[in-house]
């Protein structure tokens, strides 16, 4: 027998079974979702929602595809935030404090309130992140935000108006580009084909008999 | 938190985990494999598959679910829009915001063309945005483009067209290039190394990830380039039907808004299709890890066009989906799970096959372990076998689950399964479309002229079944393969008058084949609502 909650979607009741998402239980009420529902499975950030237990004073954040319905539950959907992207030419910018000061300077604005950090919905350090950003770490504000999924609930709680799903972008693209070591067997090969160093093998693997390629497969030496 | 009835069984996978580790199970025979497939994969149960009566692909097979889109009514008639007055007017259109659209995308862009994306949620809603595994490409000094050719042929039972496969590896290396000098963050050593491991069915460790959010950071970084570059992303619109000129080639794609379901038409010199898979077509009536919007429209817009399919009868069911909880059913384990040393074991705590199998095999293996052999774990609403997860901690180290598959841990630690600690319960689900849209290595359809596909709505890049990895690198290598051709060729472009006239004839088919059917297609999104 599935345990029945009563939840509120806009403001309006509904009774559901307890153990669907929120997603699942505003399908369960009949909605057709087209907004707010990207991946279902915590990848997209398309799904921030807020809630609010009945009773208890914290407006609470998460994503619709990744939470379970409680009883009582105040529910209403965020599948849009008006973000602040900034556009830049990755080629043209360099790692340097500078960019960031250009780009997204209200980031200095910061009064470390840390509402982004409690508001999370995948549980990132995000006042941590912008303080790197700040100082120009981009490899660490990349490691402390590599789990965003851009949902941009922080940002809607942000009393300075700040985009970090943005920042953190922004810091990740720099630092795979300029600040991770340059990977050597990588450019090596990419030499390599283009000087046609695999060329016969290929052509020949396009001729061979099937039933060729089959011995080859089946005996193939795997690595340990 | 598992139910207490299932400690009996968790204490048995327990108590055998060090000899399991140590344990290395023989891989299976081609003789052994092609004996399971037979009798246990999905893909050869003949009473699920039906035959087409029209179009391109008439005589042939595909499943039944995909069948009766391919046979179903347009949405709209001819006269429902005016097509003298296009609302948007561009050289190359792509359908599909994904890796494969996006991709695309910034190379027509990058080759000078006039290029738009439209996508039926937001671009980056998108099986690519998904992908966790990793990518494969042979840059290391112990592998070549001829041994990753040789692994994927062999994985995909020697049909892939060899002249996309080829492609596909060589051009691999520049892939992955391509995307660190976009700022994709590969896991790497200090000496900036890539950091790569097994994937199933690979003889050399190619897979390159970003942590397990490998899709997430190259499908963010593409969607901020292309925003960087200003092409124009008009989202929750998706392309219904595409349009011809009087020459019989292709012209652009009538429209829909998702929300307000007005109709738009969209002129264009060329036009690239990059809709992506079908695992919410339930095939089977499988569960999915796909998202939300992958319900084979790319494949029912070409095919409507009158462009061919191949191998639309085969779907990889991923061996490992989640079975247990209910909350996330059918959500995808990673194969980097058992990459990292994680072994399948069944209720009693044996491990009954090598954990890096081929999938489809491997798929095979677990549904003959619960099914046919009685070994499965019951979860309550269904089997499933372990997967012993707390194996990698004691091969790999402690800490390696977190900083290796951070999305796994923080996916079942939210319903209290602590993976460190405990193993999970799987199941296969249906993962990825191995057919699709028949092209030429620039990306063109085999018949319908600058009608281009890149992507998973591609068939015949890896043949009747796909090896992990090598997804996300034919998105990359054929998406920016069309994006160029696609940009060189609208050079050669001049319009004629534009119309409907396929989608007329399709119809008159319908009704000579005598179909009956209240079905109209593409689908665009799955009925999840409850029906009262
Ligand atoms: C959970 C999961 C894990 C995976 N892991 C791996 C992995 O580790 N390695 C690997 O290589 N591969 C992996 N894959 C497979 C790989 O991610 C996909 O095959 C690949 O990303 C598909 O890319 P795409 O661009 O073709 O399609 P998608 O990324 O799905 O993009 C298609 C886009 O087209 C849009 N669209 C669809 N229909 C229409 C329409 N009618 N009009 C407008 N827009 C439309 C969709 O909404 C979507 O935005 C995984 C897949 C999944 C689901
Ligand atoms: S940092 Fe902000 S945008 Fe990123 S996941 Fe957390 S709440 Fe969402
Ligand atoms: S919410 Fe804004 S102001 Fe407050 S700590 Fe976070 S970034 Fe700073
Ligand atoms: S739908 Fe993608 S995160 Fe919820």
């Amino acid at each position: 027998m599935e345990n029945m909650v009563n939840i509120f979607l806009f403001g309006k009741k509904y009774e559901v079974p307890d153990n669907l998402t929120i997603m699942r239980a505003m399908e369960y009420a009949g909605y057709q979702l087209v907004r707010g529902c990207g991946c279902r499975n915590g990848f997209c950030g398309a799904c921030a929602t807020i809630y609010r237990i009945k009773g208890d004073r914290e407006l609470k954040s998460c994503l619709a595809c990744q939470t379970k319905v409680e009883d009582n539950m105040y529910i209403a959907t965020l599948p849009f935030f008006p973000l602040v992207k900034q556009v830049y030419d990755i080629e043209k910018v360099k790692p340097t404090e500078q960019i960031m000061m250009q780009l997204y300077p209200e980031i200095y604005a910061c009064i470390g309130c840390n509402a982004c950090t409690k508001s999370c919905t995948q549980e990132l350090n995000v006042m941590q992140y912008i303080a790197y950003a700040q100082r120009g770490e981009y490899e660490k504000c990349a490691e402390e935000s590599f789990d965003c999924v851009m949902c941009g609930v922080c940002s809607a709680r942000c009393p300075a108006g700040i985009s970090h799903p943005q920042v953190a972008m922004l810091a990740r693209r720099l630092n795979g580009k300029y600040l991770a070591p340059k990977c050597d067997h990588l450019e090596d090969r990419v030499r390599e084909i283009n000087d046609g160093t695999f060329k016969e093998l290929i052509e020949d693997l396009m001729q061979k008999p099937i039933d060729q390629i089959k011995e080859l497969y089946n005996t193939r030496e795997i690595e340990k | 938190m598992y139910p207490e009835r299932l400690t009996k069984s968790i204490q048995a996978v327990e108590a055998a985990r060090e000899k399991n580790i140590a344990y290395e199970p023989a891989r299976m025979t081609a003789q052994q494999k092609e004996e399971l497939l037979k009798a246990y994969h999905p893909d050869y149960k003949v009473e699920e598959f039906e035959e087409l009566k029209i179009g391109q692909n008439k005589g042939q097979k595909v499943p039944k679910e995909l069948c009766a889109i391919l046979q179903a009514h347009s949405r709209i008639k001819a006269d429902d829009v005016d097509l003298t007055k296009p609302d948007y007017d561009v050289d190359v259109l792509i359908i599909g915001g994904g890796g494969a659209g996006s991709s695309a995308a910034i190379e027509a862009h990058q080759a000078g063309a006039d290029v738009m994306i439209v996508t039926k949620l937001r671009i980056g809603d998108a099986n690519t945005m998904m992908a966790e595994g990793g990518i494969q490409a042979a840059d290391k000094p112990n592998d070549s483009p001829a041994t990753h050719f040789v692994d994927a042929f062999g994985g995909g039972h020697f049909a892939a067209k060899r002249e996309l496969l080829s492609k596909l590896v060589c051009d691999a290396p520049e892939a992955i290039q391509w995307l660190s000098e976009l700022g994709v963050e590969f896991d790497k050593d200090a000496d900036g190394n890539m950091i790569t491991t097994h994937g199933g069915g690979t003889s050399r460790k190619r897979m390159h990830a970003a942590k397990d959010y490998s899709g997430a950071e190259i499908m963010r970084t593409l969607r901020d380039e292309v925003l960087n570059r200003n092409i124009p992303v008009v989202d929750f619109t998706a392309a219904i039907e595409l349009i011809k000129d009087d020459k019989g080639q292709i012209a652009g794609a009538v429209l829909m808004n998702m929300e307000t379901k007005e109709l738009l038409v969209a002129r264009a010199k060329t036009v690239i299709i990059a809709t992506g898979g079908a695992g919410r077509m339930h095939y089977q009536g499988f569960p999915t890890s796909n998202h939300y919007g992958a319900t084979a429209d790319g494949l029912v817009l070409g095919y409507r066009a009158g462009a061919q399919l191949l191998y639309a009868e085969t779907l990889q069911y991923h061996p490992t989906g989640a079975a247990y909880p209910e909350q996330i059913f059918g959500a995808l384990v990673t194969e980097k799970v058992r990459s990292l040393g994680a072994k399948l074991v069944n209720a009693n705590g044996e491990v009954f096959m090598h954990p890096l199998e081929t999938r489809d095999v491997a798929a095979a293996s677990i549904i003959r372990e619960c099914n046919d052999r009685n070994n499965g774990v019951e979860t309550g609403s269904g089997l499933g076998v372990w997967l012993d997860t707390p194996m990698i901690e004691k091969i790999g180290g402690e800490g390696t689950i977190e900083k290796r598959i951070p999305a796994m841990m923080r996916m079942f630690g939210k319903y209290g399964i602590d993976i460190r600690k405990e193993p999970i319960i799987v199941y296969p689900t249906l993962h990825y479309q191995n057919g699709g849209l028949d092209i030429t290595p620039d990306g063109m359809t085999t018949n319908v002229k600058n009608l281009y596909v890149a992507g998973e709505a591609v068939g015949g890049i890896h043949g009747r079944n796909r090896l992990m990895g090598n997804s996300l690198l034919d998105i990359i290598v054929f998406g920016r393969g069309a994006g160029k051709s696609a940009a060189a060729q609208c050079k050669n472009v001049t319009l004629g008058k534009l119309n409907l006239d396929h989608v007329a004839e399709f119809e008159k088919e319908i009704d000579k084949a005598g179909i009956k059917t209240d079905l109209v297609s593409p689908k665009l999104l799955p009925d999840y609502t409850n029906k009262k």
